[in-house]
């Protein structure tokens, strides 16, 4: 991983995408009217910026490619899951990431000194273990969205739909408190909030439910797991070992 | 340059990628469904931005869905023809396949910038020319043929601008090899084109009106559709727009110099 090093400095400048919606926010006094001080909403988007640094998923692609060139089989025969291979890939890149991360927020603190602060011992520990449910949950999902490749070839696309309602209702360019109340009544049933909103919340010190919070996050972990390992041994079946 | 030629050539380039991506009917389908979720999504953000407030960065609601329209279309360009292509030619660099089309008896840049189409982006396009002319009608603009020609001129130099600024990122594939990340990064920045200038502080505004200039993408077409542009503007996108061609020509002949064939 470390031979790519300015591949993944670049991947931690891509999800600067929250830094510019905070631009909008503070410039246009917007939080004011959802009761969020500047520091408070700046230490949330700087926040939610970790978090999605540390659940980025891209096992759909990277299971895409093996898969039409045929890489699937010899995994296949194994006696370990391809997506363990998979899973350890993002979480050795999560590492390689971490300074360059370290690197944004120390120039994020330049530019915005007073909403320095320091997470205690106990929430940041809350924090890191709701960031790394939230990158099971994608992984869990973007591992079934993956084994639909064993039908339709090109499931990819199938990921960049479900992107969208996670870019828009996760928390990643607007806080959900900010929703209006239709979204704000049935948004927290689904896994959205989740992966972003709160474990930002909980880091940044913003008010959160921390116990509802983890549980749902766990619930989902359990209602997407066996529904994997059923898709996956289901799809096995189907494997045409393409390319090969 | 024989334009007959290139003409051509570029009705068989056509055929062959749309028989091949029309392979995958559903696929199409599901981008369309993409686009169509990414641009409700944009219009629940703008709402949220809105719901308090009559103003951002000086522009109303109506106003600001004009914005979101001409990136859609632009966006619609992007998917159907800047990157199937352009994210090939970094495919062409890592497998030495690009020496296959410099001997081609035909203009390299040509060849890599159109050589593949995707169909479902037309959709999008299509999408997005609705949400212009719902806007039209909801802020009154009169059509005329003057408005009609300078809101032509500058969406064409708003897509020679992206063209150019995709082109220079892959171009540099001949260096870097992999350059996946930087048209990531490309890809948040003109994020930011969903929304009004404006509404960024004037540290951003310089940032990008100058060094990526996004400015010139969506704002400047958004503000002769509400007849809010002054001359000057556009004759400056019109010369960011030519200066980024240009440049971007000369980028490419200049790092051909430099590309030393892979694993061949």
């Amino acid at each position: 991983m470390l031979e790519y090093r300015v591949e993944i400095a670049l991947w931690a400048i891509s999800g600067i995408i929250p830094f510019f919606m905070l631009n909008i926010w503070t410039k246009n006094n917007l939080n004011e009217l959802i009761n969020i001080s500047d520091v408070m909403l700046s230490r949330y988007f700087l926040c939610a910026f970790f978090v999605r640094q540390f659940s980025v998923v891209w096992v759909v692609f990277s299971f895409e490619e093996d898969s039409l060139m045929g890489k699937v089989s010899p995994y296949l025969i194994q006696p370990l899951n391809p997506f363990f291979r998979y899973f350890a890939q993002h979480l050795a890149e999560q590492i390689t990431r971490f300074p360059f991360a370290l690197i944004i927020a120390f120039f994020f603190f330049i530019f915005n000194p007073k909403s320095l602060w320091i997470p205690n011992l106990s929430i940041l520990f809350l924090s890191i273990v709701s960031t790394f449910l939230s990158f099971l949950i994608q992984f869990l999902i973007q591992s079934i969205v993956a084994c639909l490749c064993f039908w339709t070839e090109k499931a990819s696309s199938i990921e960049r739909l479900l992107f969208i309602p996670t870019l828009f209702l996760s928390g990643l360019l607007a806080p959900v408190v900010s929703f209006p109340a239709y979204v704000k009544t049935w948004i927290y049933l689904t896994p959205f909030p989740y992966l972003i909103d709160f474990p930002a919340n909980l880091l940044s010190g913003n008010k959160t439910n921390i116990i509802g919070g983890l549980s749902m996050q766990i619930l989902w972990i359990f209602l997407l797991f066996p529904l994997f390992r059923k898709i996956w041994s289901e799809g096995t079946k189907k494997y045409t070992a393409m390319g090969s | 340059m024989n334009l007959k030629k290139y003409l051509k050539v570029y009705k068989k380039f056509l055929h062959t990628s749309l028989a091949s991506e029309l392979e995958y009917k559903t696929n199409i389908l599901v981008d369309l469904i993409t686009a169509i979720l990414s641009l409700v999504g944009s219009i629940f953000l703008l709402s949220i931005f809105f719901q308090n407030n009559g103003y951002i960065g000086g522009w109303k609601f109506e106003q600001a869905l004009i914005i979101q329209a001409i990136y859609t279309i632009l966006n619609g360009i992007t998917n159907t023809w800047f990157n199937p292509n352009l994210t090939e030619i970094v495919k062409h660099i890592r497998e030495g396949t690009l020496d296959f089309v410099l001997l081609k008896p035909i203009d390299s840049q040509f060849f890599i910038s159109l050589k593949k189409i995707n169909p479902s982006g037309f959709l999008e396009i299509m999408l997005g020319f609705f949400l212009l002319l719902f806007c039209i009608r909801i802020n009154q603009i009169n059509l005329s043929f003057s408005f009609l020609s300078l809101s032509f001129i500058t969406i064409s130099c708003s897509i020679c601008i992206l063209y150019s600024l995709w082109f220079f990122i892959s171009t540099t594939t001949i260096w870097f090899v992999k350059t996946w990340n930087a048209i990531e990064v490309l890809r948040s920045f003109l994020y930011i084109g969903r929304f009004p200038l404006n509404s960024f502080s004037f540290s951003l505004r310089v940032f990008f009106s100058i060094f990526i200039p996004i400015a010139f993408i969506t704002t400047i077409p958004s503000e002769v559709f509400l007849g809010l542009s002054q001359l000057w503007k556009i004759v400056l996108e019109v010369i960011v727009a030519s200066v980024f061609l240009i440049t971007s020509r000369k980028f490419w002949l200049f790092a051909l110099k430099f590309y030393s064939s892979a694993s061949s």
